[in-house]
């Protein structure tokens, strides 16, 4: 018999603030949210010991929506908030709330330093490819050519893939979701919740005011097969409505290409599922391909695409830390005293 | 081993403050403002810091300033190479670290050009004539050999081929000729020791510890400092011998501080007496650098430092770090104030704790990195966006630095709001002795977070301080939300509404206001509270203030001294102690900010004394400001 009380067991409800959301009717947010306060409850994490922190954007009202602490802090420096946050205090549950001009434009370089310091902080990036809060600028990740108000001819900034961006930044946990694919985006937020160190997770997220429809040539029912690539560690690397086009390495230009199962390839050999590449979130080289191929030659690969574990910052501050305080006492007036002194 | 020059025996000048008072054969001075100057490679900052140390043991109040080129090394022999190190000490009060000094120590010819200047005319001036080569003199800028030419005949010259001396003292170590060459700074400062009566022990363990992985470099500094204090004896430069007695200072146990050493400990103490965590962010900047380093090595005491990835990063840690409730803090110097203004503006906006410190340099831009100034004070008080009202300290000397870190902790947890402490460059490099305070007798810091639920609301404020509750995340039943949009009054939630933005913006600027009641009032450092003419100074121009108006007033002239240390909010009798004065004259290391605030706060005429070189106040430059406007 245990005493102990056990918390009652917390609800999807448990999570919604009483705040009115904000966001744009049909706004992918919503979806985003949605599963987000699915998925919370299943984590065991009391609601006093997590905090969301956001920057500046559509994305980053987030905060505000979930019944737990939060920080609505200022433009890009969200995880520069979140580096303070878990240096003094590890053990909180610290999530992010960011959008493409948030995390990749105006923040990107603490983005970066969060990434490669692997702080143990979950990354949600709602990547729509457009500035919404301002009215509909184009996003360093809008595609070439891209017609806004601040480009009438077209953009011509070549746009950067967050995933890939993560991956150079030596991320320890990448991947990709869709905000209306609710299966699948709580699958990747349950791995991202579980990954001790910066669980980046970017989430394609329409927005029906000035981006409408920017993903639905690979999210649309009429596409989601033929050019979506779930991948999953240990398996084959499949899709299609059959589910029977693959991935393939070529050893000579160290590239994908795409094949298809019992049919001949350009040298006229048949493939098998042998010749298909398997899912090994562990190679990070693997990863870069995924995350880096092109579009709508190839499918967009959605799923982790990378997790290795490695020592968060926060961990090794914090040991760190603890050694010195087992190594020295702390009396300040030994340090006073320390060094040259004299007794007048 | 000859001296290469005829040596005056002359007895050297000086003023009435810093001077010399000659009893020959063994000279008994009140003081000496003693200059080492070298090209940036030849370890002067070194020499001036062991100089320094073993003064301070020899029980003389003193002063230092350190000047250095923003190069690390830049070429050799060049005049914008000059690496200098000034230091006044006495057996009286010191309050700067001199004017002109008396003795000059020149290590090549770029050193003695752009050092002369602030020699007095007959002072010492002591030349390495081994680094005189006509490669040296061209770069320095010399068509003929100063110490040959006769140009120097104002100056009791000693010519000593430094180079060649050191080379031979530490041949046997077997070091190169370009290694032992770097010893040439332990030599110049065995003569000195020589010169001043100092014990060589204590330079002999510091050379021991820091060349400890490397004996042979250690054995030939040892040995060359050695050298050099032989060569004293055995040259016939006897007349040179100086004692300066023990300065009469409150009894207590004394050591040598600099600012930014002064204002590391100071925040260890604070988090020490508030019992909480601190977290430093910061970003490696001059002439800031040194806080980080020193708190870096004190983890025992529950800091943490980190090193952001640019100035931003750095103030949003340490606000991250305020959130979660520990002492946020982040140091940095002008151009790294600029880019934390709009994260200030967060942590005005959510009414977080925050302690930034501001080592001012010369400015605008990169400016003057290594060279001081007072230029930041109307940033620190006005640089934001909208009302962003913060506190803004200032501390006077480089020990003050360690009061005034522990009075911007306890300022901000106590009002929730951002505390700017404005020190300099030349606070932070100077150094003076400092009597080390009893710990029991630091002012304890009740810091409380809030933890009960019932009623609570974010935004709710202590009706004496105006000060919001500080819930901290991982507390039970406070969830809340909190950011850099306008919060309702009553609620703390988002709200535009025109009528709660101005209660808001108030409130704000009211609690600040407040502070005034929690701060010491206006006190005269020098004079009466009276009078034709009142000086007021801020920050680090403390020393040079005060020491000129007691000649002015030893002079029989009208004049005091106030020194203001709370800058935002004012000393609550500021005003009246303004008013009680015919004159006021504000002497600033910028073109009038300080003049300016009082002026508009108090409409008092002020007048501005500024200066903007980079170099502080010299005391004679206050003072014929003074008697230039009460004795014309």
């Amino acid at each position: 018999m245990s005493n102990v009380i056990q918390p009652a067991q917390l609800t999807r409800k448990d999570f919604a603030t009483d705040q009115d959301v904000r966001w744009c009717p049909g706004c992918g947010d919503y979806s985003i949210l949605a599963n987000v306060q699915r998925v919370m409850p299943e984590l065991g994490i009391p609601l006093d010991d997590i905090v969301w922190i956001s920057g500046i954007g559509c994305s980053s009202r987030f905060p505000y929506y979930m019944n737990t602490y939060g920080f609505h802090t200022i433009h890009g420096r969200a995880p520069a908030i979140a580096l303070g946050v878990k240096a003094a205090n590890p053990k909180l549950s610290v999530w992010l709330a960011t959008g493409d001009g948030d995390a990749l434009s105006i923040g990107g370089n603490h983005l970066l330093h969060c990434l490669r310091r692997n702080l143990d902080v979950k990354v949600l990036l709602f990547n729509n490819r457009i500035y919404g809060l301002t009215k509909g600028q184009y996003s360093p990740t809008s595609e070439v050519g891209k017609i806004t108000k601040s480009t009438p001819l077209g953009s011509t900034d070549q746009p950067v893939d967050p995933a890939s961006f993560a991956l150079g930044a030596h991320g320890s946990f990448v991947a990709r979701s869709i905000d209306t694919e609710a299966q699948h985006l709580t699958m990747v937020l349950r791995r991202a919740a579980a990954h001790r160190g910066t669980a980046f997770t970017e989430i394609y997220q329409n927005c029906n005011v000035f981006n409408d429809g920017a993903f639905e040539s690979f999210r649309s029912k009429e596409h989601q097969k033929e050019r979506q690539l779930l991948v999953e560690h240990g398996k084959p690397l499949l899709f299609g409505e059959q589910n029977d086009k693959g991935l393939r390495l070529n050893p000579r230009t160290l590239g994908l290409e795409v094949v298809t199962l019992g049919a001949p390839d350009a040298s006229g050999n048949v493939v098998t599922e042998q010749d298909v590449l398997v899912h090994d979130e562990t190679n990070p080289a693997l990863a870069y391909l995924l995350a880096r191929m092109p579009f709508p030659e190839f499918p967009v690969a959605l799923g982790v695409l990378f997790a290795e574990q490695r020592p968060t910052y926060d961990a090794s501050l914090w040991e760190q830390n603890e050694r010195a305080k087992a190594a020295q006492p702390a009396d300040l007036g030994a340090l006073l005293r320390s060094g040259n002194t004299w007794q007048v | 081993m000859t001296t290469e020059a005829a040596v005056p025996s002359s007895p050297l000048e000086s003023s009435p403050a810093e001077g010399l008072v000659d009893s020959a054969p063994r000279r008994k001075l009140r003081g000496a403002v003693v200059r080492f100057a070298g090209d940036s490679g030849d370890g002067m900052q070194v020499t001036g810091s062991q100089f320094t140390s073993s003064t301070a043991l020899a029980g003389n109040d003193l002063a230092t300033f350190p000047d250095f080129p923003a190069e690390i090394r830049a070429p050799a022999g060049t005049t914008y190479g000059v690496s200098g190190f000034q230091i006044n000490f006495a057996s009286e009060d010191v309050f700067t670290p001199g004017d002109a000094a008396d003795v000059l120590v020149t290590m090549n010819p770029a050193a003695l050009k752009t050092n002369l200047k602030d020699l007095k005319r007959g002072g010492l001036l002591i030349a390495n004539s081994g680094a005189f080569s006509t490669a040296n003199l061209k770069k320095a800028g010399y068509a003929t050999n100063p110490l040959e030419d006769g140009s120097l005949d104002g100056y009791e010259l000693l010519t000593i081929d430094i180079t060649k001396n050191t080379q031979a003292a530490v041949k046997e170590s077997g070091l190169s000729n370009k290694e032992s060459n770097r010893c040439k700074n332990f030599w110049t400062l065995g003569l000195m020791f020589w010169i001043y009566g100092r014990d060589m022990a204590p330079t002999i363990d510091w050379i021991e510890k820091k060349f400890a992985k490397q004996p042979e470099v250690a054995r030939a500094n040892v040995l060359a400092l050695k050298a050099g204090h032989a060569y004293g004896e055995t040259a016939e430069i006897s007349h040179y011998r100086y004692e300066v007695p023990k300065a009469p200072v409150e009894p207590g146990l004394y050591r040598n501080i600099g600012g930014n050493i002064a204002t590391a400990w100071g925040l260890v103490a604070a988090s020490q007496l508030a019992k909480l965590p601190l977290v430093l962010g910061a970003y490696p900047i001059t002439p800031a650098s040194d806080v980080l380093h020193e708190l870096s090595r004190h983890k025992q005491f529950g800091i943490s430092t980190i090193q952001a990835e640019d100035e931003i990063a750095a103030v949003c840690a340490a606000i991250g770090a305020s959130y979660a409730g520990n002492i946020g803090v982040t140091a940095t110097s002008g151009p790294g104030m600029a880019l934390k203004g709009e994260a200030l503006g967060l942590a005005v906006s959510t009414e977080l704790p925050l302690v930034i410190i501001n080592i001012q340099r010369g400015g605008p831009s990169t400016g003057l990195p290594t060279k001081t100034e007072q230029a930041d004070l109307l940033q620190a008080m006005y640089g934001r966006n909208g009302e962003a009202p913060v506190a803004v300290l200032a501390a006077q000397s480089p020990g003050d630095c360690f009061y005034m870190a522990i009075e911007a902790v306890r300022l901000a947890t106590k009002y929730m709001a951002p505390v700017i402490l404005l020190t300099d460059g030349y606070l932070a490099n100077g150094t003076e002795p400092w009597k080390i305070p009893d710990v029991a007798d630091l002012p304890r810091l009740d810091v409380q977070f809030r933890t009960d639920p019932e009623g609570f609301h974010p935004f709710l404020r202590d009706p004496e301080t105006l000060a919001r509750a500080w819930a901290i995340p991982g507390t039970p039943g406070l969830r809340h939300r909190i950011g850099g949009l306008e919060k309702d009054y009553d609620s703390g939630h988002i709200s535009y509404d025109p009528a709660n933005h101005e209660r808001m913006c108030k409130v704000r600027a009211e609690k600040i206001e407040r502070m005034a009641r929690d701060i010491p009032e206006q006190t005269i450092e020098e004079g009466v509270d009276s009078g034709k003419l009142l000086v007021v100074g801020w920050g680090s121009t403390y020393g040079a203030i005060r020491e000129a108006v007691r000649r002015c007033r030893a002079r029989g002239l009208d004049v005091s001294h106030a020194h203001v240390r709370y800058l935002n909010p004012l000393p609550r009798n500021l005003g009246d102690v303004l008013g009680r004065f015919e004159r006021v004259l504000v002497p600033e290391l910028n073109l009038g900010q300080l003049s300016l605030l009082l002026r508009s706060r108090y409409l008092v005429p002020a007048e501005s004394y500024p200066k903007i070189q980079g170099q502080p106040f010299r005391i004679a430059e206050i003072e014929d400001k003074i008697r230039q406007l009460l004795e014309s």
